[in-house]
């Protein structure tokens, strides 16, 4: 497996015949920095430019809403939900899918990969389509008084299919490159298939679970567009923190709105930040699952 | 150990030491089906009650084909730029050290960990015609935020990430020993990157471009802010999912996820067709 993080060559020397000329490097690194910085970056300052455009006091009053702090505990609920269950079904698949071998193994992984490969969309859309009024389970669920589209458990629900692949996709390439040669000694030694797992197993892929909880938290506090779908906008009830950022926008409340906004911006700066720190210090151990995400 | 070469009939599982695969396996299965291919199988459900004409029908209303014109044509342009310039960041995060490099290399995960919407208001505001980078382009003649091009910008910026990541690890193992014999051999710094250099990492490259084409024809909140979302002009397929949705116009909603749906089907198969051919012609993905 090939990776963005093995180890580094030393740099080439000046007039090597591997290199280019030292103009054409200045230019070429010229042209990528110019690039990220006005692509990239220049949105992620004028998120905090803007936030700050009238001062702390305006900054703060943003959060002391009753609406953006039911935002902020929703966001929180539903990530508290969606990532200890994408944990638990990553750590899952990719002991099933890692350690063993059995026919159809790569539509499994390919249909574990689908959510990403889904417009955000589409994926607020198919839950409308089983758990809304007109749905397959409407006339049921309302018989029932059970709400799931425009209440919390469909913005859960949504919120776990966007994020479903994040950290089986990162697991799983891991544990088939670890093999299982030393859960089989542990087990030979007499541990059960649960003590090998947690002391054999889990230490070899804590970082790279963490690196991928990482992003998969990122991701579910972020989710604008599958949220949006089912989320019915209901100010206070299901509003999470990118949807409240959308809401104020529209309703030309600028400060507001990238004041919560740079609370997300926030989130992504930390995530981005431990994230390289784990690239940097296991690059190994993260390497395997890194391609894309 | 060697698989004995004969054997009466193939064993769904081959066996193992190694215990939990009837729990592991039957908990992956029951989730994957709950939460991912049930709801799916429902929208195909509704889909195929339309029928093909039905599907038809919505995809040439004049609204949503050019809702898919745009959101098609727009990402395949945004793809475009975004595997030019991730190729040459690619390169330059690989080959070249300078100070600062790897806050660079962090920078680009930026658009996977910035949520859409908060892309979306900030590329809004920078290129409205009273911002920052909008007000340089009114100068120019460019208006930006409310046509096309805001849409080629947040698609550019969301796409980009795909595009470097795929490419930079094979440039990483490229064995410098054929650049050099190459040199050797006579050809100049530019023939050897054309010729020797660059045709392995075509792959990478195109599935770079499938990647940040699919994601850019399915994006939602990093567009809807800047596109102004006109009818006609500036309008997104996803957009006009939410719009019928809202309308209560379900069978509408379903034809154009059917049809995004079957794009990016096709892309990921393309992906995979790729993939397959790259590994027959050198030998890595």
């Amino acid at each position: 497996m090939s990776s963005a993080l093995a180890t580094t060559r030393p740099p080439a020397r000046a007039g090597s015949v591997v290199t280019e000329g030292l103009a054409v490097r200045a230019l070429l690194i010229g042209i990528a920095v110019v690039f990220l910085a006005l692509f990239l970056v220049l949105p992620l300052v004028t998120v905090f430019i803007q936030a700050f455009a009238k001062g702390w006091s305006a900054y703060l009053a943003a959060f002391s809403e009753t609406d953006a702090r039911s935002a902020i505990r929703l966001t929180l609920l539903t990530a508290a939900i969606a990532v200890p269950f994408n944990l638990v079904f990553g750590v899952m698949a990719s002991w099933a899918i890692a350690k063993f071998e059995f026919r159809g193994k790569n539509l499994l992984v390919t249909l574990i990969d689908l959510p990403f490969s889904v417009s955000p969309v589409v994926s607020g859309l198919i839950y409308v389509l089983v758990f809304g009024a007109q749905g397959f389970l409407g006339p049921w669920l309302l018989a029932h008084d059970i709400q799931i589209i425009f209440a919390v458990p469909g913005i859960v629900l949504a919120t776990i299919f966007v994020t479903f692949p994040f950290v089986a996709r990162q697991l799983i390439p891991l544990m088939q490159e670890q093999g299982t040669a030393e859960e089989e000694a542990a087990l030979t030694l007499g541990a059960s298939g649960w003590h090998a797992f947690r002391t054999v197993t889990l230490p070899n892929i804590r970082w790279g679970l963490l690196y991928s909880v990482l992003l998969c938290n990122a991701r579910a506090m972020g989710e604008f567009g599958a949220v949006s779908v089912v989320s019915g906008h209901i100010r206070g009830l299901t509003n999470t923190l990118p949807l409240h950022v959308e809401i104020l926008y529209n309703e030309y409340n600028f400060v507001a709105s990238f004041a919560v906004a740079s609370l997300l911006a926030g989130l992504a700066l930390v995530t981005l930040l431990v994230k390289s720190l784990l690239e940097w210090r296991f690059s190994a151990e993260i390497a395997a699952g890194a391609r894309g995400h | 150990m060697a698989e004995p070469p004969l054997r009466p009939r193939r064993r769904f599982r081959q066996p193992s030491v190694i215990p939990g695969f009837g729990i592991t396996f039957g908990y992956t299965l029951t989730c994957l089906g709950i939460i991912v291919l049930l709801p799916l199988a429902a929208l195909v459900a509704r889909a195929s009650g339309l029928g093909l004409w039905g599907i038809w029908a919505v995809a040439t209303d004049p609204r949503v084909a050019s809702a898919l014109r745009v959101s098609f044509g727009v990402s395949l342009l945004a793809a475009l730029t975004a595997s030019v310039f991730g190729f040459l960041i690619a390169w330059v995060l690989t080959r070249y050290r300078f100070p600062g490099r790897k806050i660079v290399d962090a920078v680009v995960d930026l658009p996977f960990a910035l949520p859409t919407a908060v892309a979306g208001i900030a590329l809004a505001s920078l290129y409205a015609p009273n911002g920052l980078v909008g007000e340089q382009l009114a100068k120019l003649g460019i208006e930006a935020a409310y046509t096309p091009v805001g849409i080629y910008i947040a698609m550019v910026f969301i796409g980009l990430p795909f595009a470097v990541r795929t490419v930079q690890p094979l440039i990483e193992e490229i064995d410098k020993e054929i650049e050099e014999a190459s040199a050797t051999l006579g050809a100049d710094r530019w023939h050897t990157l054309i010729k020797v250099v660059v045709p392995p990492l075509i792959p990478a490259v195109l599935t770079g471009f499938a990647l940040a084409f699919a994601r850019g024809v399915g994006e939602y909140g990093s567009i809807i802010f800047i596109a102004g979302n006109l009818p006609y002009v500036s309008e997104i397929a996803p957009l006009l999912i939410v719009i019928k949705l809202s309308e209560f116009d379900y069978g509408g909603a379903c034809a154009i996820a059917t049809i995004m749906l079957g794009i990016s089907f096709v892309t990921l198969l393309a992906i995979n067709l790729i993939q397959a051919w790259s590994r027959r012609r050198f030998g890595y993905v």
